[in-house]
């Protein structure tokens, strides 16, 4: 059985995620690749967001 | 069906032939990449983009099943509706996965949720892929 922690199940959600939707989502290689870092970004960087509000309303 | 029609003159029939020969049947690529991720790029010939789609999708299913995650059986509710729906977009695999009884678990732990969401979004992926490569066949996208 595999068990990720909670962070590194985000981080993979957001690398498969992020290839799929840049791959997907634009027509050339170079922008395929831009837009699917941004992508892997936006997805990791919400995520802690949201934890540290999470975080401060249960307090 | 979704072969070019044989119009025109007679030096130009040829040509159309052989075209629609090519071109063939328009939905194959997005059958394909349903049932089996990345095929339909793999027909054609985006040889990395179609690798990279099935890594992802595959490996996204597979790390769900690893981590308990269940495959949805029927419609009980509208939640359950919902996650059959994104699981039978996992084409081949979910219907292999339910015939060797993977994902059969009820969830307990943690991961195995998370298991659960990744199939499901492997499953949606999956049909983006699929449209896409049916994108490409259509000319609709380069």
């Amino acid at each position: 059985m595999f068990t990720p922690s909670h962070f590194a199940a985000v981080l993979l959600f957001a690398l498969f995620t992020s290839t799929v939707f840049g791959i997907t989502q634009r027509e050339d290689p170079r922008r395929m690749v831009r837009y699917g870092i941004y992508c892997f970004v936006l997805f990791v960087g919400s995520a802690i967001l949201l934890s540290w509000v999470m975080y401060l309303i249960a307090r | 069906m979704g072969t070019v029609p044989h119009k025109g003159s007679a030096p130009d029939k040829g040509g159309l032939a052989g075209q629609s020969a090519q071109r063939g049947f328009v939905y194959l690529p997005l059958i394909a990449g349903w049932l089996v991720p990345g095929a339909g790029h793999f027909l054609l010939r985006k040889w990395g983009r179609g690798a990279l789609l099935s890594v992802s999708i595959i490996a996204m299913f597979g790390l769900g099943l690893a981590m308990q995650g269940k495959l949805y059986t029927g419609a009980q509710d509208i939640l359950a509706m919902l996650g059959l729906a994104g699981d039978l977009g996992n084409g081949l695999m979910f219907i292999i996965g339910r015939m060797l009884g993977l994902g059969a678990n009820p969830v307990i732990v943690t991961t195995a949720d998370y298991g659960t969401k990744f199939i499901v979004v492997a499953g949606l992926l999956n049909v983006i892929a699929a449209v896409d490569a049916h994108n490409l066949r259509t000319g609709r996208k380069l």
